[in-house]
């Protein structure tokens, strides 16, 4: 797959339709670990209210996105701009204050302390305890299960219920734009059904939501816009209905990402 | 399912059977040392208590309590010591060998402080007052020697190999030994008498009010560092970034400060161990922090490594065993010089426990890259 195929007037309508500063955004930003390139002039912008997408197979810089984005990996240039702050310099805390999280890939729930532990963790850096508590109901009322196991140790539950209580955890810190790493990765198909209806489900409740994700189709068929990354550069960029009937997603991306 | 089943029985190999025989024997001895040990305690001529040991005595109900509060006092200060181990474990996934070392640097300090005084006359007048403020100072000198350690020995090699900070570790021991060694001298340094009330067996049981007073103690200063650990925000942070630094500070919590409060509390807990020896046992060595610091590993081991309760249990387990073990076991078995092999009893529990349960009491089952 080469970059001629990408329509540059597809590019300019997306930005187009989003006249306000992105929420997020990263400004041709280039990530390397040691030696290796890992991200090439990276250009990403999420809109406040979207449910977005970033494509990609194995090694393609998926990841490296989500850790610059947070603050774990350092660009060696571009800018990671949050709501038209520039946050190259600030740490993960000073973005997971400002309304970034992340529902990491498996979850990675703690699996040794309660349910309700993992909640209040998600809301670490918050100090308006009134409003955890509002927003801990809120948790409830989208995920009635996870108050029935509010006690129980997480490492106890279900996968359905872990992926309700990662979800959960995210959301405590009250974020402006919920970053979802491979939700579908080593769960049951069915899981993966119901765990993107969970991530439709908060989006429709108002959430902004970057996911990453192999499973291509899956991801569009819920997405507005999405991005193709190979090997750390961006090679599409288009909505959703587009990317689905791209001719190069479908012959080579597609081709290898889908398991069924 | 069945399959599965199947698959998760793997064939037994020669080092399984010599496991296996190995735990049969150890059991065996204990088995028998306990059966010598109570037919000697119902008739001391009856024939199984005189094939074990010709010259079996048995012990009278005292001995047998005063041996039993004894190891309770000691293990209690064991368990406080491994608290220390088992904490950083949980964080930093290696064992910190220099943490025996605070623990002298605890009774060390104790002692110049109780000296002080002693001398201003406050020792004998307010003895209680005194106590607190020793330990105050003791526990405070203890963190942060334990804080410093980490930040100038332990951080700089985070994220290295496993062995390196476990290796820095024992020069950190060496260090601080030889810094006492250098400051205080070679003989050994005693505390300033204790009152009456301490030295003499009280009515309660016939304990000795030192014993007593250790117990008392070393439960409040567990049940503190528990409430620490569970109940507040920053054991919570605690045992987030123990089971998992990445995602912990994913929810912004900071795991370098979090490691810091780690280090602090084990070297309080130490500190405070190092007073209670001190009232115990009335002298000090700048050698003093070794056995005692291997042995409060062991416990830490015993007790399943990074889990606090099994720190304790483990504490209190190894104590009472090398205090009760060799009269208990040995003696009704026919060995000789019993006495002197109260820490070969130590480390026996340690290998008994691996033998029969490798992750200890209460240990969980380490995933696979930790097994190394």
């Amino acid at each position: 797959m080469s970059e001629a195929h990408l329509e540059p007037d597809a590019a300019a309508t997306n930005s187009e339709d989003h006249p306000a500063t992105p929420l997020l955004e990263m400004r041709s930003v280039n990530a390397h670990y040691g030696a290796v390139h890992a991200l090439i002039d990276v250009d990403l912008a999420i809109y406040e209210g979207e449910l977005v997408c970033l494509l990609g197979g194995n090694a393609s810089g998926k990841s490296t996105t989500l850790k610059t984005l947070l603050g774990m990996l350092k660009p060696t240039s571009g800018e990671v701009v949050l709501d038209g702050e520039v946050v190259n310099d600030q740490p993960t805390s000073y973005r997971v204050a400002r309304g970034v999280t992340m529902v990491p890939e498996n979850r990675r729930l703690f699996k040794r302390l309660t349910v309700r532990e993992n909640l209040d963790l998600g809301a670490y850096l918050r100090t308006d305890s009134d409003q955890i508590a509002a927003d801990m109901e809120r948790v409830f009322e989208l995920f009635p299960r996870v108050k029935e196991r509010l006690n129980q140790k997480a490492g106890t539950l279900s996968g359905g219920e872990q992926q309700m209580v990662a979800i959960g955890r995210a959301l405590m810190s009250n974020p402006r734009v919920l970053l979802m790493d491979e939700p579908s990765m080593g769960l049951a198909p069915a899981l993966v059904q119901q765990n993107f209806e969970l991530i439709q489900q908060i989006h429709r409740a108002g959430m902004t939501v970057f996911m990453v994700e192999q499973n291509a189709n899956m991801a569009l068929s819920i997405a507005d816009r999405g991005w193709v990354l190979q090997t750390g550069r961006v090679v599409l960029d288009d909505t959703a209905q587009n990317l689905l009937a791209h001719p190069d997603l479908q012959a080579s991306y597609l081709g290898t990402a889908e398991q069924q | 399912m069945i399959g599965k089943a199947l698959r998760r029985k793997a064939p037994r190999t020669g080092v399984d059977w010599f496991l296996t025989v190995m735990r049969v024997a150890a059991l065996t001895v204990v088995a028998v040392g306990l059966l010598a040990f109570i037919a000697q305690e119902i008739d001391t001529n009856n024939p199984f208590a005189r094939w074990a040991n010709p010259d079996a005595t048995g012990l009278t109900r005292a001995q047998f309590q005063g041996l039993i509060v004894s190891g309770v006092a000691q293990g209690a200060m064991y368990g406080l010591i491994a608290l220390g181990y088992s904490m950083v474990y949980g964080v930093l996934g290696f064992i910190n060998f220099a943490h025996g070392e605070v623990f002298m640097v605890g009774a060390m300090t104790g002692m110049i402080t109780s000296t002080k005084l002693a001398d201003a006359g406050m020792w004998e007048s307010n003895f209680i007052g005194s106590l607190v403020l020793i330990v105050f100072v003791s526990v405070i000198v203890c963190a942060l020697t334990a804080v410093i350690m980490e930040r100038v020995a332990y951080r700089p090699l985070r994220g290295s190999p496993r062995l390196i900070p476990l290796i820095t570790s024992i020069g950190v021991s060496f260090f601080l030994q030889n810094v006492s060694l250098v400051l205080l001298g070679p003989a050994a340094k005693a505390y300033p008498d204790v009152p009456d009330w301490v030295k003499s067996k009280h009515t309660f049981l016939e304990i000795e009010g030192a014993k007593i007073l250790v117990i008392v103690v070393a439960a409040a200063s567990m049940v503190c560092l528990w409430y620490v650990v569970e109940r507040t925000k920053s054991g919570k942070a605690m045992r987030a970034v123990a089971e998992d630094a990445e995602i912990a500070a994913l929810m912004g919590i900071n795991v370098n400060r979090t490691i810091v409060k780690v280090f602090a509390l084990g070297g309080a807990m130490a500190g405070m161990a190092g007073i209670l020896w001190g009232i115990l046992f009335r002298s000090v060595v700048h050698t003093t922090g070794f056995l005692p610091g291997i042995k409060a590993f062991s416990a830490a081991v015993v007790g399943g490594i990074g889990h606090l309760g099994g720190a304790m249990t483990g504490g209190l387990s190894i104590g009472v065993a090398e205090s009760v073990g060799p009269l208990l076991i040995l003696e009704p078995l026919g060995v000789s010089g019993v006495s002197q092999l109260r820490d070969a009893v130590a480390f026996a529990v340690l290998i008994g426990v691996l033998l029969l349960r490798p992750n200890g009491l209460f240990g969980e089952r380490l995933p696979s890259e930790d097994r190394t």
